[in-house]
């Protein structure tokens, strides 16, 4: 039996895989390491509506360059509409328009925003202060006692608004913000409540930025000017300034989004960070709309946040690979570290570990109980999986309750899979005795951590991200692996003693 | 505590990433292994073949034919109740002798026929089964263990496990379980694992938890003087299993049978590495002659071969004196012996 294909196709990853990414260096010029980068934000709105089947009209509101942030490039994806991009206000809109529309519509819009810490906002101005605000009875009494409230603890227009939004907070809630509350919103009322005490105000809309997230919405802020400058006011915590990943979508104090002709519409946005020079970025844009770019930059947004995660698999997998069949580690389930790993990676790890070691301890002991009733295996394992489901709630709200934050982020375990890890555990533990289980899941655990720092270092996240390659060198890799016929290294131990006479 | 490469390389040891892709890979086809992991079937197989094996009383198959474990059991002087698809001895019910309505295991513990249905449909469920899938019960005769071996092992019945390569007897060792395996015979749990020379049956070296012995742990008796008899009749059997089976890489466990000899407990597509520790030689000079060697030869002329490439001496210093199995060894001197 000739081994020469299998080297062949070894060779031709390897090739590939090489010429691939020196390709994407040169081509591209995407560095090797992710030093020395401009952080590019890659945000994608994706519109959604249903259409009653006459003419529609669609008005996006969309972002400028601001404190922070510089605006690179633009896309659109709307087939079938016409569309202009307008300047009303000092804001920037999109305008998109069809005769007729039936049924369910989406529209795309998606930005690069690059990463500007000096960048400067192109001359917001403070709206007109509003003079001709009337409240009704009672609601006037209740709206002036709470702007004499913070008013006379307050200095000048930022203390001010600071005082009148701590007093809208869940601990400091009086009865007149109570009453002022239950008749309007929230961010409305308090921007209300600013210009009625001389404050200029407005609300705009905020998109918190998070790597890889989707299916995010905006956030209100209030914008409150003193003069000629403004500060950002958190309308929930009551909270100063602009926090770093906060781009401002909405600064003109309108509307996100208006359709006419259409009904249940509404706004959803996905974002990535990827880092790159700003000139490659925006030499990509120009290349990325031919036939012959299949690279998974060309996807949507949306899908590249899923493949940043899926790309960084074959990693995990490498290292479940290089211990078991190198070093020799048994695991409890082959590729159940992986999945672990990537749970470390939502939850940070010491929050991880102690997650997991809580979760599959607790879920021992009730599995241990239910091995008493002598069920059938389905049923046994679909047991563990609600018990588990139970303790990841009960540990969420415990550590809520005191307090810790971090606990929450527990959630992020893949719970079918803790679930048959307890039962493979449990199983050994019968037969094999408890060693066998802290040895098998002590080599998880640590399979798990080693994935876990494989995966989250920024240099590797950044060359499986960028360089699709990269993939075709790691299945070269481990198919040559799959070919090792030497000793794994506990073994240099475990027969150790034959050598000795 | 930690050896170089070479020194394995030197002493032939093969690892288990060798053993995987080299053998395993090589020479199991992955269709053949229904046959070795379902122990009725390979009973049936090895039965076809004429390859002993303890008697089979019966099966039950459905939690319906439960009831019908009474007539099966009438007459039988002691039995063992195991499941077709079970790992690692879990599961099996020995009992050694009946007393009207009562059923009596090796302990002296006292079954009452309620309890043999108990165990024989948590067997038909699963319970002691791979992956918990549904099983079938095995009723096999008792073995009837040999009398002059009791010193050599605490309850438990020993065995012999010899690797099979392309039907060459390539290595051999005799398991005997201790009160730190709990009466099982597996290596990793305890069990004292002797090598046998494979030309002779005769003991070449001890190992417990990888480390050498001398003697046993529990009954103290010293392992030297240790020898197979009908080790010939042994190994032909044992090599017999490659055509029955089709595997090349295969472990054969055999037990000894005072009035019926050796006889076949069960095979092993994956065997262990183990028995390399209890020889203190690797295998790999072993399988690579046997390699060489042209395929198709009878089953009596590959135990010729191998009783001839693979004699060895022992390691063992010699028992003190009074060999207490002088007559065991004198058989298999007298009767077995091949003279190459």
């Amino acid at each position: 039996m000739s081994r020469l294909p299998f080297y062949l196709i070894v060779a031709l990853l390897l090739v590939a895989g090489i010429a691939l990414s020196i390709h994407r260096h040169l081509q591209f010029e995407v560095p090797w390491t992710p030093g020395e980068q401009r952080q590019i934000w890659e945000i994608q709105a994706q519109v959604t509506f249903t259409a009653e089947g006459g003419p529609v009209k669609v008005n996006l509101a969309l972002p400028s360059s601001q404190r922070g942030f510089r605006i690179l490039t633009e896309h659109t994806a709307s087939p079938g509409y016409g569309l202009s991009f307008l300047e009303e206000n000092g804001g920037r809109r999109a305008e998109w328009a069809t005769r007729e529309a039936q049924g369910n519509q989406q529209l795309f819009y998606s930005v690069q925003a690059l990463v500007a810490p000096d960048a400067r906002n192109g001359g917001v101005e403070a709206p007109p202060l509003r003079e001709d605000i009337v409240w009704e009875p009672p609601y006037d009494t209740a709206a002036s006692q709470v702007i004499e409230r913070a008013w006379a603890r307050s200095a000048d227009a930022y203390t001010f608004a600071r005082q009148l939004i701590r007093d809208f907070t869940e601990e400091r809630e009086g009865e007149n913000a109570r009453l002022l509350l239950t008749q309007f919103d929230r961010t409305p009322l308090l921007v209300r409540l600013l210009h009625q005490a001389g404050v200029t105000a407005r609300a705009v809309s905020g998109l918190r930025l998070e790597d890889g997230r989707r299916r995010q919405s905006l956030t209100p802020w209030i914008q409150v000017f003193d003069g000629s400058d403004w500060t950002l006011f958190d309308p929930r915590s009551g909270t100063q300034g602009q926090p770093d990943n906060l781009l401002l979508w909405e600064s003109a104090g309108e509307s996100v989004l208006e359709v006419e002709g259409g009904t249940s519409s509404r706004i959803d946005f996905a974002m990535i960070s990827r880092s790159q020079p700003a000139a490659a970025a925006v030499r990509s844009q120009l290349v990325e709309d031919t036939l012959l770019n299949f690279s998974i930059h060309s996807l949507p947004l949306e899908e590249q946040a899923l493949f940043q995660t899926i790309l960084l698999i074959p990693i995990g997998a490498l290292v479940v690979v290089l211990l078991r069949v190198l070093v020799g580690i048994k695991t409890s389930g082959t590729f159940m570290p992986v999945l672990i790993a990537l749970a470390f990676i939502q939850t940070s790890l010491l929050t991880g570990i102690v997650g997991f070691l809580l979760v599959v301890a607790v879920g021992l002991v009730i599995r241990n109980y239910l091995s008493y009733l002598n069920l059938l295996l389905v049923a046994r394992v679909s047991a563990v999986i609600i018990t588990v489901i139970a303790i990841i709630s009960l540990f969420s709200v415990l550590s809520y309750r005191m307090g810790l934050n971090a606990g929450l982020t527990i959630t992020f375990f893949p719970m079918i899979i803790l679930a048959w890890t307890i039962e493979r555990m449990s199983i050994l533990w019968e037969e094999e005795g408890a060693k066998e289980v802290l040895i098998q899941g002590g080599g998880s655990l640590l399979t798990a951590v080693l994935a876990y720092l494989a995966m989250n270092n920024p240099w590797i996240r950044h060359i499986t991200f960028n360089f699709l390659g990269v993939q075709l060198i790691l299945m070269a890799l481990i198919l040559l692996l799959g070919n090792y016929t030497g000793y794994r290294l506990l073994e240099l131990r475990r027969f150790k003693p034959v050598t000795e006479d | 505590m930690w050896a170089w490469p070479k020194q394995l390389r030197t002493r032939g040891i093969v690892g288990m990433n060798r053993r995987n892709i080299r053998y395993i890979g090589r020479y199991n086809d992955r269709r053949l292994y229904p046959l070795v992991d379902d122990k009725l079937k390979t009973k049936l197989l090895a039965e076809r073949h004429g390859i002993t094996t303890p008697a089979l009383i019966g099966t039950v198959t459905t939690q319906f034919g439960v009831k019908h474990i009474r007539e099966m059991i009438t007459d039988v002087a002691g039995f063992v109740i195991k499941p077709a698809k079970g790992s690692g001895g879990k599961g099996i019910l020995v009992v050694e002798r009946v007393e009207g309505d009562r059923y009596i295991k090796p302990s002296g513990v006292a079954l009452t026929l309620a309890d043999l249905e108990r165990h024989v449909s948590n067997i038909l469920s699963g319970l002691y089964s791979l992956g918990g899938t549904p099983d079938v019960a095995v009723v096999e005769a008792l073995i009837n263990f040999d009398e002059r071996f009791s010193a050599y092992t605490y309850e438990g019945v020993p065995d012999i496990r010899v690797v099979v390569f392309r039907g060459y007897p390539v290595m051999a060792m005799m398991r005997l379980s201790t009160a730190a395996s709990d009466g099982k015979a597996n290596l990793h749990q305890g069990a004292v694992g002797v090598g046998l020379d494979i030309a002779t049956g005769r003991a070449l070296r001890g190992v417990q938890f990888d480390r050498t012995r001398q003697a046993h742990p529990d009954t103290g008796h010293e392992l030297a003087s240790l020898v197979i008899p009908e080790w010939r009749t042994l190994l032909l059997l044992a090599a017999s299993c490659y055509e029955v089976t089709g595997l090349g890489y295969l472990g054969t466990d055999m037990v000894l049978d005072r009035d019926r000899g050796p006889m076949l407990l069960e095979l092993n597509a994956r065997p262990g590495l183990a028995i390399q520790m209890a020889n203190g030689e690797g295998l790999r000079r072993r399988l690579d002659l046997v390699e060489r060697e042209a395929h198709g030869a009878e089953v009596s002329a590959r135990v010729d071969f191998a009783q001839r490439q693979f004699a060895r001496q022992g390691e063992l210093p010699p028992p003190a004196e009074g060999v207490p199995l002088a007559g065991v060894a004198a058989g298999a001197y007298n009767g077995e012996r091949f003279s190459a």
